[in-house]
């Protein structure tokens, strides 16, 4: 078959011990049975493994921090265009999602670059803070949660919330706290870091399985992948997970991904408690970094999120295969600092 | 001709410290404020120098007011004064038909002076001694109430004065979801607090309600807050209505609309985060609009917002008064522009540009103010071209609070110029002289002299 | 004061010492000096050179000398010899 030739620019390309999802996404891209992807790396960073990597990214651009706001983002791109055309972006980093979510129009009327992003309203909808409500409005389980401003409101949830509960931020860090002055400590520690309110949350015990889904925003659930860890770095990333097969599993993630219209890829992270109940713990709004394994079992998410992107219909994923495992490995490439000096000081490479 | 120079720099790659895109710089020269060259104004009216762009207020107040206006029949803006209260820059806001805000009889005076007529002069905040209430009773003045106390005050000065009642309004405050709640400015919804002090004012013959207001925070990142909070005030509204038969005029929901400078600590730039006018305007008149009021009993709806108008409007210009090294080798650079007439940059991380040409090349650097204070630092890090002793700068959104804020404090205050809607340039506040200060000083005869 | 001999130069400003490892980018007028220590010129020379090749006053162009000599020390880049 003839493949169609199309560029992609993908970020994420971190692919460290805490790897970043577009490395497993470009590997995606290029195994398209019908597509020919030329990749675009974008990088923030010089030392991202990625860059180095010439057998997946064909060129690479570095781009502004999303701190730098996304009017500088927008510039940047319109130079890359002006260089040569991108058909789709994929943005992977949950830092950079805002920015690309409130210019995802302009890319595609100004510079021509399409995106397959959620809308503003549906990703701030499954902020953390706000997992209470979504689990509500969309028919799904969550940890009882509460936010708090205060110290001694712990006092007050201590008469529904058992021990021991969970102090998180508002945006990351979560502790177990088992007594009061655990749970104290842990809220000050919060507060130092991420602010107002610290959320007060139902510790849940069970198994963490975790789904990697991609929907089409009209309300069709394209494809999902569940997944079980099997064994944990240090800083708790999966290095190794199988594939699973659980059909309630199947039904809670889809009823969220349907009912909330969700467009593009996400990560579902679930507890599945003794009694066979699903908790929503977090909803990540992209691809996690083992969407990989998702194309191992026969489902090709991110070459049907370009398909949708560039306006193609794209059928739903009826089969996936279970007990494929991911192990993640590491690798020594060796690069001559000529390329380390070039993205340094040109930017790109 | 020779090449242009640029101060030599060496700069250590850090891996995961890459800045931007290679050594390019984010940054474009601002020359020009409304086609008025900088380096004209500075020639003309020295460094550092406010300016304020008439264009600028006239365009952000009619979007505000558009997108009000689009969804909902009877809007009226005050203006805060507090926020800038420069006559000239009142003025414009009330040729563009804004009444007046006032907090403090200072401010009462001062809109009285600009010739705000004074039933059109909402009088707000937590001091208001019995002569300000006095005059602003006299002057038909809306009196929004902030406490028990005042309340208090109000009913005895009222017991003196002879056929005459006062408009008034209680400030309202209450649980909208955000952090921190502002429960500290007049009563509460939740415990009850509001309602009683409207049924202790019904009581009153000679007080007449004539709103409710809010004013639920500043800088507010979620539009929906004012949902909430318009939803409370159209409960007080409807209690009222079934209570005496009367309808309240007017709800007021304050300010507290965020302009879109940086606040220091934010991942992301404000331009990127905050609710648009048209995002505030449908969270309130949405609210409002479906609570179920009789069209022809829609109460008017006032707002106070400040910052929103102003900010983008104003301009700091300054110089570089000196460039050296800090101790572990980091670039540090001086500006004329302290802390002192920059009270925002406590909060704010202001977006700086160069105002004139320069290479693709930035350094990290510290800025400074000129005061010999640990306090003047105007921001610990910023990427910024390379500049030198005597370049321009131009510091962007400071017309909000700076310009009543500033401080008299180890130098005195510059000009503050205006550029009309032609792009004529005025002068709209004189620089201080060492006689602003001393005149208001007094030395007692037994210090006047010394025989140093 | 010298560079040391093993450090390389690029054409684009990039600087990379092979001792320690670390790399730097310069800009124009830096690698125009680094240029100049390279080839064992002396600071009174460097600093003729400067006001030559730019439209220059003595005192910014002693100035930025010094101040970018310091930095070249404080990155291990130079010897006493």
């Amino acid at each position: 078959m003839n493949k169609r030739k199309i560029t992609v620019a993908v970020t994420g390309l971190n692919n460290i011990d805490s790897p970043g999802p577009g490395i497993p996404v470009i590997r995606g891209l290029k195994e398209s049975e019908s597509l020919d992807v030329r990749i675009i790396g974008l990088s923030y960073e010089t030392l991202e493994p990625g860059i180095y990597m010439h057998d997946l990214v064909d060129k690479v651009y570095q781009l502004p921090l999303p701190t730098a706001g996304s009017a500088v983002l927008k510039e940047r791109l319109r130079y890359i265009v002006s260089q040569e055309k991108i058909d789709v972006l994929i943005p992977n980093f949950d830092a950079e999602l805002h920015n690309f979510i409130k210019i995802q129009d302009e890319l595609k009327v100004e510079l021509n670059i399409a995106t397959f992003l959620p809308s503003q309203t549906i990703f701030d909808e499954r902020q953390k803070s706000e997992l209470g409500k979504f689990g509500e409005k969309y028919g799904v389980k969550v940890p009882e949660s509460h936010m708090i401003n205060q110290v001694l409101e712990i006092r007050k949830l201590e008469e529904t919330l058992d021990y021991p509960m969970v102090i998180k931020g508002r945006y990351y860090d979560a502790y177990i706290a088992s007594t009061y002055e655990q749970a104290s400590t842990y809220f000050y520690k919060v507060v130092a870091k991420w602010g107002y309110p610290v959320i007060v949350q139902e510790f849940v015990t069970g198994t963490e399985v975790n789904v990697t889904a991609i929907g089409d925003g009209e309300g069709t659930c394209i494809g999902a992948v569940p997944m079980r860890k099997l064994y944990i770095t240090d800083k708790g990333k999966a290095w190794s997970g199988i594939s699973l097969e659980d059909d309630e599993l199947m039904e809670i993630s889809r009823r969220v991904i349907e009912n909330s219209k969700w467009r593009g890829g996400c990560e579902l992270e679930f507890i599945k408690t003794k009694d066979d109940e699903y908790y929503l713990l977090e909803m990540n709004p992209r691809f996690p970094a083992w969407v990989y394994l998702a194309n191992g079992c026969g489902q090709n998410h991110p070459e049907a999120l370009v398909k949708m992107a560039l306006g193609e219909e794209v059928q739903p994923f009826t089969d996936y295969q279970s007990g494929k495992m991911f192990i993640r490995y590491s690798y020594d490439q060796i690069v001559d600092i000529s390329e380390f000096q070039q993205i340094s000081t040109m930017g790109e490479r | 001709m020779k090449p242009t120079y640029e101060s030599p720099i060496i700069t250590k790659l850090n891996a995961g410290m890459m800045n931007k895109f290679g050594s390019r710089t984010e940054y474009t020269p601002v020359k020009s404020i409304d086609n008025v060259a900088v380096a004209d104004l500075m020639d003309e009216y020295g460094s550092p120098l406010f300016v304020i762009s008439e264009k600028t207020i006239r365009q952000t107040y009619q979007k505000a007011l558009k997108a009000f206006k689009m969804r909902y029949p009877k809007v009226q803006f005050a203006w805060s004064y507090k926020t800038n209260y420069l006559d000239a820059v009142c003025q414009v806001f009330h040729q563009e038909g804004s009444w007046a805000e006032v907090v403090s009889g200072f401010e009462y005076q001062k809109a009285l002076r600009n010739g705000v007529p004074g039933n059109l002069i909402i009088f707000n905040g937590p001091d208001k001694s019995a002569e300000d209430l006095k005059m602003a009773v006299e002057n038909r003045s809306l009196i929004h109430i902030d406490h028990f106390d005042e309340l208090y005050m109000l009913i005895e000065i009222m017991e003196e004065m002879e056929n005459t009642k006062a408009r008034v309004a209680i400030r309202v405050n209450m649980d909208t979801g955000v952090y921190p709640q502002w429960d500290r400015f007049g009563f509460n919804y939740d415990n009850g607090q509001a309602w009683n002090a409207i049924v202790k004012i019904i009581a009153q013959e000679k007080l007449q309600l004539e709103g409710l207001h809010c004013h639920i925070g500043t800088y507010m990142l979620t539009a929906n807050a004012y949902a909430v909070a318009a939803r409370k005030m159209c409960e007080l509204a409807l209690s009222y209505a079934n209570t005496t038969g009367e309808r309240v005029k007017y709800l007021d929901m304050g300010g507290g609309f965020c302009s879109s400078n940086t606040l220091k600590g934010s991942y992301l730039q404000g331009a990127d985060i905050i609710p648009t006018f048209d995002d505030y305007a449908k969270a309130i008149t949405s609210t409002i609009l479906q609570f179920g009021f009789r069209p022809d009993e829609l109460p008017l709806l006032i707002l106070e917002t400040g910052r929103a108008l102003i900010d983008e409007a104003g301009y700091l210009l300054g110089t570089v008064l000196a460039t050296k090294r800090l101790a572990d080798g980091r670039r540090a650079t001086v500006l004329d522009t302290g802390v002192n007439i920059m009270f925002t940059s406590f909060w704010y991380n202001h977006r700086i540009s160069p105002a004139q040409d320069f290479s693709q090349h930035a350094e990290e650097t510290a800025l400074f103010g000129p005061l010999c204070m640990n306090i003047d630092s105007l921001r610990e890090s910023v990427i910024l071209p390379i500049m030198k002793k005597g370049d321009r700068i131009v510091v962007h959104e400071v017309g909000a609070y700076n310009m009543t804020q500033w401080m008299q404090f180890i130098t005195l205050r510059p000009n503050i110029v205006m550029i009309d809607t032609k792009g004529d340039v005025h002068l709209i506040r004189k620089q201080e002289t060492v006689n602003t200060i001393v005149d208001c000083e007094v030395v007692p005869e037994h210090l006047a002299k010394h025989n140093l | 004061m010298k560079i040391r001999k093993n450090i390389a130069i690029s054409e684009n400003g990039f600087i990379f010492n092979p001792m320690t490892g670390d790399s730097f980018s310069v800009n124009e007028t830096g690698a125009f000096i680094l240029q100049k220590l390279k080839d064992d010129e002396s600071e009174e020379t460097i600093l003729q050179n400067l006001m030559d090749e730019y439209d220059l006053d003595t005192y910014t162009a002693e100035r930025d000398l010094n101040d970018f000599l310091s930095m070249l020390k404080g990155h291990q880049l130079t010897t006493n010899e």
